[in-house]
């Protein structure tokens, strides 16, 4: 009898979705599986391609080789790919001590307005600086910024470009970033883990070190990686300020491109970017098992 | 206890107000308290006649409009048909619309710079090279509605996604096919409207996505807006600095806006 039921009622919506997929699916899918063969495969087919073809200055003949790969892990190329690997890694640890008791405060708020507003902005924040924000810290922090001067902040060697000033930067859309990434998982502490805590006689710090933290570890990881994997992208920021007074390895890639490198030194910027691809690629392969994790236990 | 947790609160608010706020008002200083000059709104009123305002914000209001049409083009019927059926297709489509995320801009835009070399290089004699030189056309390079189509791609993906979620599709499909309508008529007039929520979503994003994008566009030698004010940053530091405010507020009001339509339409939709 129940057999026969759930036979039923399983049939029809397997057999209209056999008869439905021929016709709209692959239809609809293609156009956007083409366009993204060609408007991001295709550069990134030449990106792998150029990073690891040499041309001969004297024949012209082009081959292939690892020269680029290795040129790129080199004196300047080096010094910037570990100068922006330290300033993604100080901006997005800084981002996650500072961004957790931000999110904790705002999720056990009585204030839903606030709530609302913080996280608003924070989706705001996290996604949208680039040149203007620049701009808006070099009139603040800058040479000739209002507080540089007003607080006459260039009589303790201040200065906005350098790395320390990257960093300030940097965290004024990491720390909203991170609001955003840890707020589901907070939302997940369980109001009965910290009373449990309680009726046992654990302190506040106790609970934080044993129970909450523990829950939370995985997604502040995965924050964390996610907020060195922004930092290490961001390019029109650092751009704007620092010029190439701080080495970063979106800088000498733009260089690269803009043609200010050695002759048949072209393709390092390919290198470059592809190592780049390959650290993003590495954040991501991290924070996606990562995300997957806290997700399970906060459903659990 | 209670006043301690209360006292953190305030001091945890505060901070995080003060870094946030106080640069935005240092700006604002900055542009209208100009030493020697004393208070003047000069930077504001001068924004509008300065060369080559107009033209790169009517630049980068083409390239939003653009790049709205074809990402949502190509990511709605795809997006629909993939509820609709074609499971097999999902996680394609789901890897293939985060792939942007793996490529920062930079090294996107050097893979570009490298192709649009092969039209001089290899092309020359092909009817190929034509194309080449058109989507490179100063005054309206396509060549960036398609690098941003690519980067819009994962926003727009989660904004549908999220959408498409809260409705079904395949009722409301069936259910105007049922009356009679064709396949386009039921996506247009029963799927999209209970799509408006989601469609604003990925719109907004994505214009607010181009009208900030500086990487792509300054490497590939286009002057949109974003790359006009760093431009007009070497010579007229009040200036930039009133345009970068200016814009900061326009985009975020624009998204705030956004949130706003969208926590509406949520609740309106969980009334109804």
């Amino acid at each position: 009898m129940t057999a026969t039921l759930t036979g039923v009622d399983v049939a029809p919506p397997v057999t209209s979705v056999k008869r439905r997929r021929r016709v709209p699916g692959w239809l609809a899918v293609a156009p956007l599986l083409v366009f993204v063969a060609v408007a991001f495969g295709v550069p990134s087919i030449a990106m792998l391609n150029g990073a690891f073809s040499v041309k001969d200055q004297a024949t012209g003949a082009s081959s292939y080789s690892t020269e680029n790969l290795t040129a790129s892990l080199q004196g300047a190329y080096l010094t910037a790919l570990l100068g922006s690997i330290k300033l993604s890694a100080v901006s997005a640890g800084i981002g996650t001590v500072l961004g957790l008791p931000l999110a904790q405060v705002v999720v056990t708020s009585r204030f839903r307005a606030l709530r609302e507003a913080v996280l608003t902005a924070s989706g705001v924040l996290a996604n949208f600086g680039g040149v203007p924000l620049a701009f808006a810290f070099v009139a603040t922090l800058g040479n000739a910024g209002v507080l540089t001067k007003h607080l006459h902040l260039a009589d303790h060697g201040w200065d906005l470009y350098s790395f320390w000033g990257l960093v300030i930067v940097y965290l004024y859309f990491l720390i909203p970033l991170m609001v955003l990434t840890i707020t589901p998982a907070l939302e997940g502490l369980r109001s009965q883990w910290r009373e449990a805590a309680q009726n046992n006689g654990a302190t506040a710090v106790q609970y934080w070190r044993h129970v909450a933290l523990p829950v939370l570890l995985p997604s502040l990881l995965g924050g964390f990686v996610l907020l060195f994997g922004s930092a290490f992208a961001a390019y029109a920021t650092a751009a704007a300020m620092v010029g190439s007074s701080v080495p970063l390895v979106t800088l000498q890639i733009a260089d690269a491109i803009s043609g200010n490198v050695l002759v048949g030194q072209e393709n390092v910027a390919l290198a470059l970017s592809l190592d780049m691809v390959l650290v993003a690629g590495l954040v991501m392969a991290v924070y996606l098992p990562l995300q997957r994790r806290s997700a399970r236990w906060l459903d659990a | 206890m209670a006043r301690r947790l209360n006292l953190w609160r305030w001091v945890v608010l505060g901070l995080a107000a003060l870094y946030f706020l106080v640069p935005l008002a240092a700006s604002v200083i900055f542009t209208i308290d100009v030493p020697g000059q004393g208070v003047t709104f000069d930077a504001y009123s001068q924004i509008v006649s300065t060369d080559g305002f107009g033209s790169s914000l009517q630049l980068s209001l083409e390239l939003a409009a653009a790049t709205i049409a074809i990402v949502l083009l190509l990511m709605v019927p795809a997006m629909v048909a993939l509820r609709l059926g074609a499971p097999r297709l999902r996680p394609a489509v789901e890897v293939v619309c985060s792939l942007p995320l793996v490529v920062p801009p930079i090294a996107f835009v050097a893979g570009i710079a490298t192709v649009l070399k092969w039209g001089p290089e290899y092309l020359s004699r092909t009817p190929l090279f034509e194309t080449f030189v058109a989507v490179q056309n100063q005054n309206f390079p396509f060549v960036l509605v398609l690098a941003y189509v690519v980067m819009a791609l994962p926003f727009v993906y989660r904004a549908l996604d999220s959408g498409l979620r809260a409705i079904d599709v395949r009722t409301l499909v069936e259910a105007a096919r049922s009356c009679g309508a064709a396949w386009p008529q039921a996506l247009v007039q029963a799927v999209l409207p209970n799509l408006r929520g989601a469609l604003l979503n990925a719109s907004f994003l994505t214009l607010a996505l181009v009208l900030g994008e500086f990487t792509v566009a300054q490497l590939l030698g286009f002057q949109p807006f974003a790359v006009w004010i760093y431009s007009v940053g070497g010579s007229q530091a009040q200036l930039s600095v009133a345009v970068s405010v200016l814009s900061l507020l326009v985009t975020w009001a624009l998204l705030l806006a956004l949130a706003g339509v969208g926590g509406r339409t949520r609740t309106a939709s969980s009334r109804g």
